[in-house]
C-alpha cells in the first residue's frame, strides 16, 4: 500500500498552517513540520518552556544550555522572539491564544477524543507534560500519526482504549494514508494518498468515514 | 539596610529540615539551580516533597538528590525521560510517591499559591485519569476541574542578574518556573550570576521584583553558554 513518508506528512500538515499563525509543535513526529513551513509565510513557533519565535537548531558549537525547546534540545531565537515564564506560557494555550498545535497520538476517536500520553501499561512510568493543556487549549488541534499500529490495527477508533488526553479536542487528523476532519457529523475525508481508493482507506479505518 | 545576600549556598539552606516541601526551578537542566541543590544534598534533610517539572536528569542536580533518597514525594509533569534513571529506579522500587500534574496545571497551581488564590477551575485534564475524583463544574457550557494551589516552605531558583533587594532577571528559557515559584514559597532562595549595585538593573527589565525573594546566593560561574563552550 502506498503511504506518505514522514516528511510528506509533515509537508502536508505545514500546508494547512496559514500565514500569521501561532503554533506549537509537539515532540517527535510533529517537530518535522518546522522543516516544511513555507518560507513565504510568517508563522511563529511557541515552545511551552517559555519562548515565542523559536528558530531552528543552532550550528554545532553554538548550543546554549539556557535556550532549549520542550524536548530539551538546543534551539535558537529569531528576531522578534520573546521569553516568558511558565504560567504565561500555558495561558497562551489555555486562554485560547495559540492558533494551532500539532500532536502525536496513540489513538483518536470518531468524536475527536485524543489518547497520546500513557499506554496504561501497569509497569509504565506515566508522564504527561503539556499534552493535556495543548489538547484543550489550542484553537485547532492537529494530530499527526501513522494510520495503523505496527500490527495493522486502526489508530482511528470508535472509543479510545488508551487513557485520554482530552475529550473531543482534535480538529484534523493527518496520517500516512489520509487527511481526515473531525466534524459534528462524523469523520470526513479531506485528502487521500495518491493511488489509494476510498474503499481501501475505509478498510484500514476502524470507524465509518464520510466523503 | 536591606541586603538579601547570603555568604554561601550552605548558609542559605541552613534551616531546611526533614519533611519540608521545596520547589525547585528549571525545565530539565535549563534554570535548574544546581549549586543550591548540591547544598541541599549536603544539608542532609530527608523525607522531602519536591515540586519541579521533571524528576531529574542524568547525574546532575535534582537527580542526585533523588539518588541520595532524600525525596519522599515528587510533584511533576514529566518524570520519565531518557536520562531519568535515578527516578525510574526509585519509582519501580516504590520508594518514591509521584503526583503527576499536567504542566499547565502545575504552573497555575504554583501561580495560584503566590497570588493568594484558594483554588481554580481549569479545563485541562477534564475527562482524564488525572482528574479522577476531583470536583468538576460546567461554566458557560464548558467542563472544568477544580485544582488547588501548591505552596512550599522553600523555592530554590536560578536567576541571572540581581541587586541586593532581590530584584531578578533571568536568561532565555532558564526563566521557566522561576518567577512563579519565587512568589509561591515562604522562603525563596535565588542563585544568581551577579549581584549588582541598586540601580544597575533597568526597572523595566526586572522580571521578579525583590518582594518575592528572601535570599540571594551569588554563584560566580560563567553563564551556561560560555560554560558549555569551555567544557566542549
Amino acid at each position: 500500500m502506498k503511504k506518505f513518508t514522514r516528511d510528506e506528512m509533515a509537508a502536508r500538515v505545514a500546508r494547512d498552517i496559514p500565514e500569521g499563525s501561532y503554533v506549537n509543535l509537539g515532540i517527535g513526529l510533529p517537530t518535522l513540520v518546522a522543516n516544511h513551513l513555507p518560507k513565504d509565510r510568517e508563522i511563529i513557533l511557541h515552545t511551552e518552556n517559555g519562548l515565542l519565535g523559536m528558530g531552528p537548531a543552532p550550528r554545532p558549537g553554538e548550543e546554549d544550555p539556557d535556550l532549549m525547546n520542550a524536548g530539551k534540545q538546543p534551539v535558537t531565537e529569531l528576531p522578534g522572539a520573546s521569553f516568558f515564564h511558565h504560567a504565561d506560557s500555558f495561558s497562551m494555550m489555555r486562554g485560547g491564544h495559540l492558533d494551532f498545535c500539532v500532536l502525536g497520538a496513540f489513538q483518536v476517536s470518531a468524536t475527536g477524543d485524543l489518547a497520546n500520553w500513557h499506554t496504561g501499561a501497569p509497569d509504565a512510568i506515566p508522564a504527561v507534560g503539556g499534552a493535556m493543556d495543548l489538547a484543550i487549549g489550542a484553537k485547532n488541534v492537529y494530530v499527526m500519526m501513522e494510520h495503523t499500529t505496527k500490527t495493522g490495527e486502526s489508530k482511528i477508533v470508535q472509543r479510545c482504549t488508551y487513557p485520554l488526553t482530552g475529550v473531543g479536542c482534535v480538529s484534523r487528523i493527518f496520517t500516512d494514508l489520509a487527511v481526515i476532519d473531525v466534524t459534528p457529523a462524523g469523520l470526513k475525508v479531506v485528502d487521500v494518498v495518491d493511488g489509494l481508493s476510498l474503499d481501501e482507506l475505509q478498510a484500514a479505518t476502524g470507524v465509518p468515514l464520510r466523503r | 539596610m536591606i541586603d538579601k545576600r547570603v555568604a554561601s549556598a550552605d548558609a542559605a539552606l541552613a534551616d531546611v529540615v526533614d519533611g519540608m516541601t521545596l520547589m525547585i526551578g528549571g525545565f530539565g537542566a535549563a534554570g535548574q539551580p544546581a549549586e543550591l541543590i548540591d547544598a541541599l544534598i549536603r544539608r542532609g534533610a530527608r523525607d522531602l516533597t519536591i515540586i519541579n517539572n521533571n524528576a531529574g536528569n542524568a547525574d546532575f542536580g535534582l537527580a542526585l538528590l533523588l539518588k541520595e533518597r532524600r525525596v519522599r514525594k515528587i510533584v511533576c509533569s514529566f518524570p520519565r525521560q531518557v536520562d531519568s534513571w535515578h527516578f525510574d529506579k526509585l519509582y519501580k522500587e516504590k520508594a518514591i510517591e509521584l503526583e503527576l500534574v499536567p504542566q499547565g496545571n502545575l504552573a497555575e497551581r504554583i501561580r495560584a499559591a503566590g497570588a493568594g488564590i484558594g483554588g481554580f477551575f481549569t479545563p485541562t485534564g477534564y475527562g482524564t485519569q488525572l482528574a479522577e475524583g476531583k470536583e468538576t463544574r460546567e461554566i458557560d457550557g464548558r467542563q472544568y476541574v477544580l485544582e488547588y494551589p501548591l505552596h512550599a516552605d522553600f523555592a530554590l531558583i536560578k536567576g541571572d542578574r540581581a541587586d541586593r533587594w532581590g530584584n531578578l532577571t533571568y536568561r532565555k528559557t532558564a526563566r521557566n518556573f522561576g518567577p512563579i515559584m519565587a512568589a509561591a514559597a515562604r522562603c525563596t532562595v535565588a542563585q544568581v550570576r551577579s549581584v549588582e549595585p541598586l540601580g544597575a538593573l533597568d526597572p523595566e527589565s526586572v522580571v521578579t521584583p525583590g518582594i518575592f525573594v528572601q535570599r540571594l546566593v551569588q554563584i560566580d560561574i560563567p553563564d551556561a553558554k560560555s560554560r558549555a563552550q569551555a567544557e566542549a
